[in-house]
Protein backbone atom coordinates (compact mmCIF):
# COMPACT_ATOMS: atom_id res chain seq x y z
CA UNK A 1 0.00 0.00 0.00
CA UNK A 2 2.63 2.33 1.02
CA UNK A 3 4.77 1.46 -2.29
CA UNK A 4 1.76 2.23 -4.77
CA UNK A 5 1.60 5.63 -2.52
CA UNK A 6 4.98 6.37 -2.89
CA UNK A 7 4.93 5.63 -6.93
CA UNK A 8 1.63 7.72 -7.26
CA UNK A 9 3.27 10.19 -5.31
CA UNK A 10 6.12 10.48 -7.81
CA UNK A 11 4.23 9.88 -10.46
CA UNK A 12 2.10 13.31 -9.40
CA UNK A 13 4.97 15.20 -8.88
CA UNK A 14 6.59 14.58 -12.28
CA UNK A 15 3.25 15.92 -13.61
CA UNK A 16 2.87 18.93 -11.50
CA UNK A 17 6.56 20.24 -12.08
CA UNK A 18 6.14 19.74 -16.27
CA UNK A 19 2.63 21.44 -15.95
CA UNK A 20 3.91 24.94 -13.65
CA UNK A 21 7.16 24.74 -16.10
CA UNK A 22 4.32 25.59 -19.14
CA UNK A 23 1.96 28.27 -17.06
CA UNK A 24 1.99 31.56 -18.19
CA UNK A 25 4.97 33.77 -17.10
CA UNK A 26 3.95 35.26 -13.98
CA UNK A 27 2.70 38.86 -13.44
CA UNK A 28 3.04 39.07 -17.60
CA UNK A 29 0.73 41.62 -19.08
CA UNK A 30 -0.87 38.74 -21.54
CA UNK A 31 -1.70 36.23 -18.08
CA UNK A 32 -5.32 35.52 -17.88
CA UNK A 33 -5.39 37.78 -14.08
CA UNK A 34 -4.64 40.57 -16.34
CA UNK A 35 -6.20 40.95 -19.15
CA UNK A 36 -9.08 43.38 -19.83
CA UNK A 37 -11.63 40.98 -21.35
CA UNK A 38 -11.33 37.41 -20.29
CA UNK A 39 -10.56 34.49 -23.10
CA UNK A 40 -14.13 33.49 -23.04
CA UNK A 41 -14.92 37.44 -24.38
CA UNK A 42 -16.92 38.75 -21.27
CA UNK A 43 -15.09 41.68 -19.30
CA UNK A 44 -12.55 41.33 -16.66
CA UNK A 45 -13.96 41.38 -12.60
CA UNK A 46 -10.59 42.83 -11.33
CA UNK A 47 -10.74 45.35 -14.05
CA UNK A 48 -13.64 46.52 -12.96
CA UNK A 49 -13.14 46.24 -9.20
CA UNK A 50 -9.86 48.39 -9.38
CA UNK A 51 -11.38 51.07 -11.46
CA UNK A 52 -14.28 51.89 -9.33
CA UNK A 53 -13.70 50.94 -6.04
CA UNK A 54 -13.17 54.38 -4.75
CA UNK A 55 -16.05 55.75 -6.77
CA UNK A 56 -18.48 53.27 -5.21
CA UNK A 57 -17.42 53.26 -1.89
CA UNK A 58 -15.70 56.24 -1.13
CA UNK A 59 -12.57 53.84 0.77
CA UNK A 60 -9.00 53.43 -1.08
CA UNK A 61 -8.41 49.82 -0.07
CA UNK A 62 -9.90 47.92 -2.60
CA UNK A 63 -9.30 44.76 -1.14
CA UNK A 64 -11.58 45.68 1.37
CA UNK A 65 -14.31 46.95 -0.75
CA UNK A 66 -14.31 43.45 -2.93
CA UNK A 67 -13.83 41.75 0.49
CA UNK A 68 -17.08 43.50 1.73
CA UNK A 69 -18.68 45.09 -0.61
CA UNK A 70 -18.74 43.36 -3.89
CA UNK A 71 -18.17 40.08 -2.87
CA UNK A 72 -19.95 40.65 0.42
CA UNK A 73 -22.28 37.01 -0.14
CA UNK A 74 -18.72 34.92 0.17
CA UNK A 75 -17.52 36.86 3.52
CA UNK A 76 -21.02 36.26 4.59
CA UNK A 77 -20.75 32.11 3.77
CA UNK A 78 -17.35 32.32 5.06
CA UNK A 79 -18.30 34.20 8.37
CA UNK A 80 -20.62 31.43 8.44
CA UNK A 81 -17.92 28.48 8.28
CA UNK A 82 -16.10 30.03 11.04
CA UNK A 83 -18.63 30.32 13.46
CA UNK A 84 -19.62 26.28 12.11
CA UNK A 85 -15.96 25.76 12.77
CA UNK A 86 -16.29 26.80 16.08
CA UNK A 87 -19.61 25.48 16.66
CA UNK A 88 -18.54 21.66 15.47
CA UNK A 89 -15.34 22.21 18.08
CA UNK A 90 -18.00 22.63 21.09
CA UNK A 91 -20.25 20.06 20.29
CA UNK A 92 -17.27 17.55 19.12
CA UNK A 93 -15.13 18.22 23.06
CA UNK A 94 -17.55 19.29 26.03
CA UNK A 95 -18.70 17.14 28.19
CA UNK A 96 -21.51 17.31 30.28
CA UNK A 97 -20.71 18.32 33.55
CA UNK A 98 -22.51 15.81 36.06
CA UNK B 1 -6.00 36.98 42.19
CA UNK B 2 -5.36 33.59 41.49
CA UNK B 3 -1.57 33.08 41.48
CA UNK B 4 -0.84 30.05 39.76
CA UNK B 5 1.97 31.41 37.04
CA UNK B 6 5.40 29.94 38.07
CA UNK B 7 7.56 32.69 36.37
CA UNK B 8 6.65 35.73 37.33
CA UNK B 9 8.99 37.85 34.67
CA UNK B 10 6.96 36.82 31.78
CA UNK B 11 3.04 36.77 33.66
CA UNK B 12 4.46 40.62 34.05
CA UNK B 13 6.15 41.10 30.30
CA UNK B 14 2.84 39.70 28.68
CA UNK B 15 0.48 41.55 31.29
CA UNK B 16 2.13 44.87 30.28
CA UNK B 17 2.00 43.64 26.11
CA UNK B 18 -1.47 42.36 25.50
CA UNK B 19 -3.57 45.70 26.26
CA UNK B 20 -0.88 47.47 23.49
CA UNK B 21 -1.77 44.42 20.90
CA UNK B 22 -5.40 45.08 21.75
CA UNK B 23 -5.21 48.54 20.58
CA UNK B 24 -3.38 47.45 17.42
CA UNK B 25 -5.85 44.89 16.58
CA UNK B 26 -8.55 47.68 16.59
CA UNK B 27 -6.31 49.89 14.70
CA UNK B 28 -6.13 47.07 11.88
CA UNK B 29 -9.74 46.15 12.14
CA UNK B 30 -10.75 50.63 11.94
CA UNK B 31 -8.10 51.06 9.36
CA UNK B 32 -9.00 48.88 6.55
CA UNK B 33 -10.64 51.45 5.00
CA UNK B 34 -7.08 52.89 4.28
CA UNK B 35 -4.51 50.48 4.35
CA UNK B 36 -3.98 47.00 4.06
CA UNK B 37 -5.79 45.16 7.43
CA UNK B 38 -9.91 44.44 7.65
CA UNK B 39 -12.00 42.08 9.52
CA UNK B 40 -10.29 38.91 9.91
CA UNK B 41 -6.75 40.22 10.44
CA UNK B 42 -7.88 42.20 13.32
CA UNK B 43 -9.82 39.87 14.93
CA UNK B 44 -6.75 37.44 14.81
CA UNK B 45 -4.60 39.64 16.22
CA UNK B 46 -7.44 39.80 19.16
CA UNK B 47 -7.47 36.36 19.55
CA UNK B 48 -3.91 36.29 19.90
CA UNK B 49 -4.04 38.85 22.96
CA UNK B 50 -6.19 36.91 24.33
CA UNK B 51 -4.83 33.32 23.85
CA UNK B 52 -1.17 35.49 25.13
CA UNK B 53 -2.65 35.97 28.23
CA UNK B 54 -4.31 32.06 28.14
CA UNK B 55 -0.63 30.79 27.96
CA UNK B 56 1.37 32.75 30.17
CA UNK B 57 -0.84 33.11 34.07
CA UNK B 58 -3.29 29.99 33.07
CA UNK B 59 -6.44 29.67 31.88
CA UNK B 60 -8.64 30.59 35.36
CA UNK B 61 -6.58 33.45 35.65
CA UNK B 62 -6.80 34.68 32.05
CA UNK B 63 -10.94 34.59 32.76
CA UNK B 64 -10.92 38.18 34.24
CA UNK B 65 -9.96 39.22 30.42
CA UNK B 66 -11.82 37.39 27.87
CA UNK B 67 -14.02 34.62 29.94
CA UNK B 68 -14.81 30.89 28.80
CA UNK B 69 -18.49 31.38 28.26
CA UNK B 70 -17.85 34.06 26.06
CA UNK B 71 -16.84 32.24 23.10
CA UNK B 72 -20.14 30.72 21.32
CA UNK B 73 -22.25 34.02 22.41
CA UNK B 74 -19.33 36.14 20.79
CA UNK B 75 -19.21 34.00 17.26
CA UNK B 76 -23.47 34.10 17.13
CA UNK B 77 -23.59 37.84 17.72
CA UNK B 78 -20.85 38.75 14.56
CA UNK B 79 -22.69 36.57 12.45
CA UNK B 80 -25.78 38.07 13.14
CA UNK B 81 -24.56 41.57 13.23
CA UNK B 82 -23.47 40.88 9.53
CA UNK B 83 -26.63 38.94 8.76
CA UNK B 84 -28.76 42.01 10.27
CA UNK B 85 -26.47 44.81 8.12
CA UNK B 86 -27.61 42.65 5.00
CA UNK B 87 -31.31 42.50 6.19
CA UNK B 88 -31.50 46.00 6.43
CA UNK B 89 -30.96 46.91 3.00
CA UNK B 90 -33.40 43.89 2.27
CA UNK B 91 -36.01 46.08 4.69
CA UNK B 92 -35.48 49.57 2.80
CA UNK B 93 -36.22 48.13 -1.09
CA UNK B 94 -33.09 47.08 -2.09
CA UNK B 95 -31.01 43.87 -2.45
CA UNK B 96 -30.00 41.84 0.57
CA UNK B 97 -26.44 43.33 1.34
CA UNK B 98 -26.51 46.60 -0.36
CA UNK B 99 -25.83 49.21 1.86
CA UNK B 100 -26.87 51.83 -0.45
CA UNK B 101 -30.47 51.03 0.41
CA UNK B 102 -31.06 52.10 3.98
CA UNK B 103 -32.40 55.79 3.97
CA UNK B 104 -30.21 57.42 6.82
CA UNK B 105 -29.79 60.32 4.32
CA UNK B 106 -25.76 60.13 3.17
CA UNK B 107 -24.96 59.80 -0.11
CA UNK B 108 -24.50 56.16 -1.69
CA UNK B 109 -20.83 55.67 -1.58
CA UNK B 110 -20.85 56.93 1.86
CA UNK B 111 -23.16 54.40 2.86
CA UNK B 112 -20.95 51.33 1.30
CA UNK B 113 -18.05 52.57 3.24
CA UNK B 114 -20.50 52.87 6.92
CA UNK B 115 -21.75 49.33 5.37
CA UNK B 116 -18.13 47.95 5.32
CA UNK B 117 -17.57 49.26 8.23
CA UNK B 118 -19.95 47.55 10.32
CA UNK B 119 -19.68 44.44 8.68
CA UNK B 120 -16.06 44.46 9.09
CA UNK B 121 -16.84 45.23 12.94
CA UNK B 122 -19.34 41.70 12.79
CA UNK B 123 -16.60 39.46 11.55
CA UNK B 124 -13.68 40.64 13.79
CA UNK B 125 -15.98 40.17 17.06
CA UNK B 126 -16.81 36.87 15.09
CA UNK B 127 -13.26 35.86 14.23
CA UNK B 128 -11.68 36.52 17.68
CA UNK B 129 -14.48 34.62 19.74
CA UNK B 130 -14.64 31.66 17.60
CA UNK B 131 -10.47 31.23 17.84
CA UNK B 132 -10.43 31.54 21.80
CA UNK B 133 -13.45 29.36 21.53
CA UNK B 134 -11.46 26.71 19.76
CA UNK B 135 -8.33 27.04 22.35
CA UNK B 136 -10.53 26.66 24.88
CA UNK B 137 -12.42 23.44 23.97
CA UNK B 138 -8.78 22.00 22.71
CA UNK B 139 -7.01 22.62 26.53
CA UNK B 140 -9.98 23.51 28.55
CA UNK B 141 -9.64 20.05 30.28
CA UNK B 142 -6.91 19.81 31.74
CA UNK B 143 -6.37 20.85 35.14
CA UNK B 144 -3.97 23.93 35.48
CA UNK B 145 -0.50 22.63 36.85
CA UNK B 146 -0.23 24.29 40.26
CA UNK B 147 3.34 25.67 41.38
CA UNK B 148 3.76 23.69 44.48
CA UNK B 149 4.51 26.58 46.85
CA UNK B 150 1.25 28.16 46.12
CA UNK B 151 -1.89 26.23 47.68
CA UNK B 152 -3.97 28.56 48.71
CA UNK B 153 -6.09 30.55 46.15
CA UNK B 154 -5.87 34.19 47.51
CA UNK B 155 -8.74 36.18 45.79
CA UNK B 156 -7.76 39.71 46.70
CA UNK B 157 -3.75 40.91 45.70
CA UNK B 158 -2.95 41.63 49.10
CA UNK B 159 -4.01 38.40 50.28
CA UNK B 160 -2.00 36.96 47.20
CA UNK B 161 1.02 38.75 48.70
CA UNK B 162 0.82 38.11 51.63
CA UNK B 163 0.28 33.94 51.09
CA UNK B 164 2.84 33.77 49.07
CA UNK B 165 5.85 35.82 51.17
CA UNK B 166 5.39 32.96 54.32
CA UNK B 167 5.67 30.16 51.55
CA UNK B 168 8.68 32.10 49.07
CA UNK B 169 10.32 33.07 53.26
CA UNK B 170 10.12 29.45 54.40
CA UNK B 171 11.39 28.47 51.09
CA UNK B 172 14.50 30.52 50.79
CA UNK B 173 16.67 29.56 53.61
CA UNK B 174 17.18 25.66 52.09
CA UNK B 175 16.93 27.01 48.52
CA UNK B 176 19.47 29.80 48.56
CA UNK B 177 22.20 26.83 48.84
CA UNK B 178 20.65 25.75 45.45
CA UNK B 179 20.87 29.06 43.58
CA UNK C 1 15.85 30.29 -17.82
CA UNK C 2 16.52 34.01 -16.99
CA UNK C 3 12.72 34.08 -17.01
CA UNK C 4 12.77 31.28 -14.23
CA UNK C 5 14.64 33.45 -11.84
CA UNK C 6 13.08 36.58 -12.62
CA UNK C 7 9.46 35.62 -11.89
CA UNK C 8 8.89 32.03 -12.88
CA UNK C 9 10.24 30.43 -9.46
CA UNK C 10 6.88 31.16 -7.72
CA UNK C 11 4.97 28.82 -9.34
CA UNK C 12 7.99 25.79 -9.00
CA UNK C 13 8.08 26.74 -5.55
CA UNK C 14 4.37 26.29 -4.65
CA UNK C 15 4.26 22.85 -6.73
CA UNK C 16 7.16 21.61 -4.56
CA UNK C 17 5.48 22.59 -1.90
CA UNK C 18 2.15 20.56 -2.66
CA UNK C 19 4.51 17.43 -3.33
CA UNK C 20 5.67 18.10 -0.04
CA UNK C 21 2.41 18.49 1.51
CA UNK C 22 1.09 15.29 -0.48
CA UNK C 23 3.69 13.42 0.86
CA UNK C 24 2.97 13.97 4.31
CA UNK C 25 -0.56 12.95 3.90
CA UNK C 26 0.08 9.87 2.07
CA UNK C 27 2.91 8.30 3.58
CA UNK C 28 3.31 9.65 7.04
CA UNK C 29 1.78 7.13 9.23
CA UNK C 30 1.24 9.74 12.63
CA UNK C 31 -2.20 11.62 12.10
CA UNK C 32 -1.16 14.70 13.54
CA UNK C 33 1.98 14.73 10.72
CA UNK C 34 -0.67 14.42 8.26
CA UNK C 35 -2.93 17.21 9.22
CA UNK C 36 0.64 19.45 9.15
CA UNK C 37 1.01 18.33 5.39
CA UNK C 38 -2.99 19.20 4.56
CA UNK C 39 -1.75 22.89 5.94
CA UNK C 40 1.16 22.64 3.68
CA UNK C 41 -0.79 21.98 0.88
CA UNK C 42 -2.87 24.73 1.75
CA UNK C 43 -0.38 27.59 2.12
CA UNK C 44 0.80 25.96 -1.37
CA UNK C 45 -2.33 26.70 -2.94
CA UNK C 46 -2.27 30.57 -1.37
CA UNK C 47 0.89 31.00 -2.74
CA UNK C 48 0.10 30.44 -6.26
CA UNK C 49 -3.02 32.49 -6.67
CA UNK C 50 -1.14 35.26 -4.44
CA UNK C 51 1.82 35.10 -6.85
CA UNK C 52 -0.81 35.20 -9.82
CA UNK C 53 -2.11 38.22 -9.34
CA UNK C 54 1.75 40.42 -9.64
CA UNK C 55 1.78 42.87 -12.32
CA UNK C 56 5.18 44.38 -13.45
CA UNK C 57 5.78 47.45 -11.36
CA UNK C 58 2.61 47.16 -9.59
CA UNK C 59 1.83 48.46 -6.34
CA UNK C 60 -0.26 47.46 -3.78
CA UNK C 61 -4.33 47.38 -4.43
CA UNK C 62 -4.67 50.86 -1.58
CA UNK C 63 -5.39 53.74 -3.82
CA UNK C 64 -3.21 56.88 -3.24
CA UNK C 65 -5.72 59.81 -2.05
CA UNK C 66 -3.29 62.05 -0.50
CA UNK C 67 -0.02 61.26 -2.91
CA UNK C 68 0.63 61.77 -6.35
CA UNK C 69 -2.45 59.76 -7.31
CA UNK C 70 -4.87 62.62 -5.73
CA UNK C 71 -7.61 63.08 -7.90
CA UNK C 72 -6.63 60.71 -11.20
CA UNK C 73 -9.17 57.78 -11.52
CA UNK C 74 -7.27 54.50 -10.95
CA UNK C 75 -5.30 53.00 -14.04
CA UNK C 76 -5.70 49.46 -13.91
CA UNK C 77 -1.93 48.99 -14.81
CA UNK C 78 -0.70 50.40 -11.81
CA UNK C 79 -2.43 48.01 -8.80
CA UNK C 80 -2.01 44.56 -8.14
CA UNK C 81 -5.04 42.08 -9.25
CA UNK C 82 -7.40 42.66 -5.93
CA UNK C 83 -9.34 39.66 -6.21
CA UNK C 84 -7.04 36.93 -5.65
CA UNK C 85 -6.04 38.43 -2.37
CA UNK C 86 -9.65 38.62 -1.29
CA UNK C 87 -9.88 35.09 -2.13
CA UNK C 88 -7.06 34.14 -0.15
CA UNK C 89 -8.20 35.79 2.54
CA UNK C 90 -11.25 34.10 3.00
CA UNK C 91 -9.26 30.92 2.46
CA UNK C 92 -6.91 31.62 5.08
CA UNK C 93 -9.32 31.88 8.11
CA UNK C 94 -11.17 28.90 6.69
CA UNK C 95 -7.93 27.11 6.67
CA UNK C 96 -7.45 28.09 10.65
CA UNK C 97 -11.24 26.82 11.29
CA UNK C 98 -10.69 23.82 9.46
CA UNK C 99 -7.49 22.99 11.46
CA UNK C 100 -9.31 23.35 15.04
CA UNK C 101 -12.01 21.15 14.03
CA UNK C 102 -9.32 18.17 12.92
CA UNK C 103 -7.51 19.36 15.82
CA UNK C 104 -10.64 18.83 18.24
CA UNK C 105 -11.29 15.66 15.73
CA UNK C 106 -7.65 14.07 17.02
CA UNK C 107 -8.29 14.39 20.66
CA UNK C 108 -11.56 12.88 20.16
CA UNK C 109 -9.99 9.89 18.75
CA UNK C 110 -7.38 9.87 21.07
CA UNK C 111 -9.66 9.91 23.72
CA UNK C 112 -11.16 6.67 22.38
CA UNK C 113 -9.23 4.67 21.44
CA UNK C 114 -5.69 5.70 22.01
CA UNK C 115 -3.65 5.97 19.82
CA UNK C 116 -2.96 9.07 17.06
CA UNK C 117 -0.75 6.08 14.82
CA UNK C 118 -3.28 5.11 11.62
CA UNK C 119 -1.71 1.94 11.70
CA UNK C 120 -3.13 0.80 15.28
CA UNK C 121 -5.65 2.81 14.79
CA UNK C 122 -7.20 0.62 11.63
CA UNK C 123 -5.76 -2.47 13.50
CA UNK C 124 -8.40 -1.39 16.51
CA UNK C 125 -11.15 -0.46 14.54
CA UNK C 126 -10.86 -3.32 12.90
CA UNK C 127 -11.15 -5.64 16.25
CA UNK C 128 -13.28 -3.69 18.07
CA UNK C 129 -15.53 -2.29 15.86
CA UNK C 130 -18.11 0.82 17.48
Amino acid sequence: MRRIALAALIAFAGLILYGVSHLPARGGADSPPNTRVSAAGTPNAAAYYVENAYKDAATPNMVTVTLADYRSFDTLGETVVIFAAGLACALILRRERR
Amino acid sequence: MREYYHDRIVALSTRLMAPFIQIFALYVIFHGHYSPGGGFQGGALLAASFLLMRLSIGTDAAQLQFRRSWGTPGSSIGTLIFLGIGMFGLLFGAGYLDYAGIPIGLTAPDLRSLGILVVEIGVAVAVAATLTAIYDDLVGDQPEDHHPGLEHDATATEEADQVESPAAASRQDPGATDE
Amino acid sequence: MSEFWSGGYAYTAAAVLVVIGLYAILLKRNLVKKLIGLNILQAAIIITWVAAASRPDATVPVLDTHGNGAGRLPAVAEYLNPLPHTLMLTAIVVGVATTGVALALLISIHRRYGTLDETELLRKMRDAPG
